[in-house]
């Protein structure tokens, strides 16, 4: 019987975390200012992180917490606060706006429909991991070892890229000063 | 509808959201933040499916994911800088001119 309840509540929390990042990453699409967009995605992306603690699959929840929330969402958020630029009212959405929530209604029916069919069954119930680190890190770093160089020459050419614009920028300002 | 629907059923609405955000705003750092929903609703669905089919390959795309948006933040918000610096705004209106 607790086994049971145990279960109902975890369905009840999955719910409730879909139902509370549904609902902040609707927020972002109204609020104005960029910091509280900021905050409605960091939150959209803890309750994402519960899902996956929910799921099972602690690694990717500790992932999401730390890479995103942690590095990600900190970087935007000083960005924000060292531009400081505040946006003017009535320029919050484009020309675009009713052709793309058209657009977002027959993407999301179309999909939604066809994620109602029937899917073939799991060969694991859902939130029952069938794998640890242990078992991600071996399949990372022994099947799949190309991807993590390749990641990691990404990586390298992001911070050359970076160097550049940075170049760039520098480069612009002393012009700027000359003439 | 069990919780695999469920949550592909999540997945694809925190997609279609990012991408109607990056459509109808015009705030260029709002445009970045509905790029992020938009993998993380991808990351929702690669999680889904791996437990779904049991396997580590979901597991290794979401880690993939997680490093190519780390990179694009990091690309993306000095060309911003550069950008406001430019032209004191961040209304993409104001960009016209790189249209080249």
């Amino acid at each position: 019987m607790i086994e049971s309840l145990l279960q109902n509540v975890d369905t009840l929390l999955l719910l409730l975390c879909a139902a509370g990042a549904l609902g902040s990453a609707a927020l972002m699409l109204v609020l104005q200012q960029p910091m509280r967009v900021a905050m409605a995605l960091i939150t959209t992306m803890v309750l994402l992180g519960a899902i996956y603690g929910l799921l099972g699959v602690h690694f990717v929840a500790a992932f999401q917490v730390l890479i995103y929330v942690g590095a990600v969402m900190v970087f935007m958020v000083y960005v924000i606060m060292l531009l400081e630029v505040r946006e003017s009212i009535g320029a919050r959405y484009s020309r675009l706006l009713v052709p793309g929530g058209i657009g977002f209604l027959v993407l999301l029916g179309v999909i939604l429909i066809s994620v109602w069919r029937p899917l073939p069954s799991a060969t694991v119930e859902i939130g029952t991991t069938a794998y640890g680190i242990a078992a991600f890190s071996v399949s990372f770093l022994g099947e799949y070892w190309l991807l993590f160089e390749l990641t990691s020459v990404l990586l390298v050419a992001a911070v050359v890229a970076a160097l550049a614009v940075i170049r760039v920028g520098r480069v612009a300002d002393e012009r700027r000063r000359r003439g | 509808m069990d919780r695999t629907q469920l949550l592909i059923g999540v997945a694809v609405a925190l997609f279609s959201l990012g991408l109607v955000g990056v459509i109808v705003r015009r705030n260029v750092l709002v445009m970045l933040m509905c790029m992020e929903l938009m993998l993380n609703g991808v990351n929702l669905s690669l999680v889904t499916f791996a437990q779904q089919t049991g396997t580590t390959v979901g597991a290794v795309l979401v880690f993939l994911v997680f490093v190519v948006a780390t990179v694009e933040i990091a690309l993306a918000i000095p060309i911003v800088l550069l950008l406001v610096r430019d032209k004191r705004t961040l209304d993409l209106g104001a960009y016209n001119d790189l249209k080249g």
